[in-house]
């Protein structure tokens, strides 16, 4: 067990080195310098004074050492949880700047990421062998699951936002009110968030019912479902032993799907205009941002990764054979 | 009479049409007796086992009647056919390896199992019989992965067992187990039937050699029909069907090398049974065919309890 958890600590380890390192290379490759976007925002003439501000600049942001210092800064800063100052706000540190879009990106995706999952997986699970709901399970199914978030996303907002004008299209919450934990604000706040999350659940949704559904057909068919049915065992029981022989792969999948659920997640907010991690990164690249940049992305990698060890802690629980094979048995 | 099988024809059905997989077989079985069920693959023997208990989706009661201990088994009638099962009539099923769900503890599939059909799990009982045929009690605290191959066979023997059914049917239980295992596998079933928990039994098996050793008759089949039903010595003594010779004299014998005496098969393959030929349907391959081949040879009593269906025999 402890080797087990050694090892995936491990390569969870590397994993983050890796994504640091990436991390930290893409905006310093990128094309454009934002110190010269920030002298020009600032709209300063005189030469010796802009030479003095970018020299200010240059000296505050660390880019006046070797490429290697500043890689080193970097990893010493991490550490201290120190993302460094947003150009984009500047002078608010990015942490803060984090700090205040995560609860939005939070809400929108861990329901949509559970519910869809839960909702999917009894819905594809009912559907198996089950003529007339398999046969209109697995078409919906095949069509929410193709679809891009984005595409249901704008369609959402149209029809539900624009033309029934049931619903917000934009912002987390009305531009009238000031957070506060008030019923009226929190109302506002679940107003606001509806489309959003619907349209990560809805396209989540069709996925987790298509590959549960195929799952427990298999396992239906198995060994032990036939032996049990052989001896009388009553639907019931097969089908809740098939549910939970079933649901392994798809705590897996989870696994798999989580990275693509983020990216799926930053898409919405933009297209909503959510004012979480995914509207920050969009933020972030229209005005060179580097350090908000490279926080927002050090947030999800942390976060998938945590993410991706609390699955594999619940895989080892749910599947006794994962155990079996820790022990150095078979 | 235990069991009293009746003209019983079971069809697959596939694309292709109907294949006739069993077609027509007729026998019966005395309280307490132990049938060996013997034939190539594919002579309809699994089929046999499967329609006494439960037939797979692909399978239809195309005819005739199954008698279990004087009430009528509705074999082709899944949902009636569920009172039945586990209580009057249970299986050891080909794959014991894999009829366990995974991610249970064996005793608490026991007992989810029992309760689903109404029993409670008697858990002195149950132990008792792990004794019997040598398994730890600790067993019942472990998940099936735990266990070894031979384990995992005599686990599901003991389930299959445990509400004492009338006829048990063991398919093909000791052909995936090396020699000693399969004796301690024999020695079990036959100590099954001594302590009363299972009246008959049908052991379906293309081993002659080991059927003969724990079966009180043997019935052999071919092409989905009765080729020759005898007492086991009778049968592997004097056997009168063509085929069962046939079938002995190519069982390999211990200390003779293949320079000595080549080993003889039978050649050809049986016929197709998607439209199986009119008359005998062995005369393809026989070396006594004749004329009247030509014509349905029907199983015949020529000695007590010996039917042959063979115009020569």
């Amino acid at each position: 067990m402890r080797q087990y958890f050694g090892r995936k600590l491990l390569i969870y380890g590397l994993t983050f080195v890796v994504a640091v390192t990436v991390n930290w290379m893409i905006p310093r490759f990128m094309p454009g310098d934002p110190v010269a976007s920030m002298l020009a925002r600032s709209r300063v003439s005189q030469p010796a004074a802009v030479e003095a501000m970018r020299a200010y600049y240059t000296n505050l942001f660390g880019f006046d050492q070797p490429i290697w210092q500043q890689y080193l800064n970097f990893w010493g800063a991490l550490f201290q949880g120190d993302f460094g100052i947003s150009i984009w706000v500047f002078p608010t540190p990015v942490a803060d700047v984090i700090l205040g879009a995560v609860p939005y990106t939070l809400g929108l995706m861990i329901p949509a990421v559970l519910l869809s999952y839960w909702i999917g997986n009894r819905l594809g699970a009912f559907a198996a062998r089950r003529k007339l709901l398999d046969n209109t399970v697995l078409p919906v199914g095949y069509v929410l699951t193709a679809m891009p978030y984005m595409w249901l996303a704008v369609i959402l907002a149209w029809g539900l936002g624009v033309t029934a004008g049931w619903f917000p299209v934009a912002g987390g919450y009305s531009f009238a009110l000031q957070p506060s934990w008030s019923w009226a604000f929190l109302v506002n706040l679940l107003h606001h968030w509806t489309l959003p999350f619907l349209s990560l659940f809805v396209v989540a949704l069709g996925g987790w019912a298509i590959g549960m559904r195929n799952m427990i057909i298999y396992e239906l068919e198995s060994d032990y479902s036939n032996y049990l049915a052989a001896l009388g065992a009553p639907t019931r029981l097969i089908r809740r032993y098939a549910f939970r022989n079933a649901i392994l792969p798809q705590i897996t999948g989870l696994a798999l799907q989580l990275g693509v659920l983020v990216a799926g997640a930053l898409v919405t907010e933009i297209v909503f205009s959510y004012p979480g991690l995914g509207s920050l990164i969009l933020k972030a690249i229209q005005n060179q941002d580097f350090f908000l940049l490279q926080g927002t992305f050090m947030f999800i990698v942390i976060g998938v990764l945590l993410a991706n060890f609390i699955i594999d802690i619940v895989y080892v629980i749910v599947d006794p054979r994962t155990r079996a094979g820790m022990a150095g048995a078979a | 009479m235990s069991l009293r099988v009746n003209d019983l024809r079971v069809h697959y059905r596939t694309l292709r049409g109907e294949v006739k997989a069993l077609d027509g077989v007729s026998f019966g079985m005395a309280d307490g007796e132990i049938l060996g069920l013997a034939g190539e693959s594919g002579c309809g023997k699994t089929t046999l086992g499967k329609s006494l208990i439960r037939m797979d989706g692909r399978m239809r009661h195309a005819g005739g009647t199954v008698e279990l201990d004087g009430r009528e088994l509705p074999v082709g009638d899944d949902r009636a056919m569920v009172a039945f099962r586990f209580h009057e009539v249970s299986l050891i099923p080909q794959y014991s390896m894999s009829a366990m769900n995974p991610t249970r503890r064996i005793g608490r599939m026991v007992g989810e199992l029992l309760r689903s059909r109404g029993v409670t799990l008697d858990v002195k009982e149950l132990e008792s019989r792990l004794d019997l045929v040598g398994l730890p009690r600790d067993v019942l605290g472990r998940y099936p992965i735990e266990l070894s191959g031979g384990m995992k066979q005599r686990m599901v023997m003991v389930i299959s067992t445990l509400l004492d059914p009338s006829l048990l049917i063991a398919d093909e239980i000791t052909s995936a187990l090396d020699v000693s295992t399969q004796q301690a596998v024999a020695k079990a079933l036959l100590g099954f039937r001594e302590s009363g928990y299972v009246k008959s039994m049908i052991f379906i098996t293309h081993d002659l050699a080991l059927t003969s050793h724990i079966a009180d008759t043997i019935m052999v089949m071919y092409a989905g029909r009765l080729a020759e039903k005898a007492p086991s010595d009778r049968l592997t003594k004097a056997p009168r069907h063509p085929y069962t010779r046939l079938l002995i004299n190519s069982l390999p014998e211990i200390g003779v090398r293949h320079q000595d005496r080549k080993l003889t098969g039978i050649p050809g393959s049986p016929p197709s049974l998607l439209d199986p030929p009119k008359g005998c349907r062995f005369r393809d391959r026989c070396p006594m065919a004749g004329e009247e081949c030509a014509e349905d040879p029907p199983p015949v009593e020529i000695e007590p309890n010996h039917f042959v269906a063979c115009w020569k025999a």
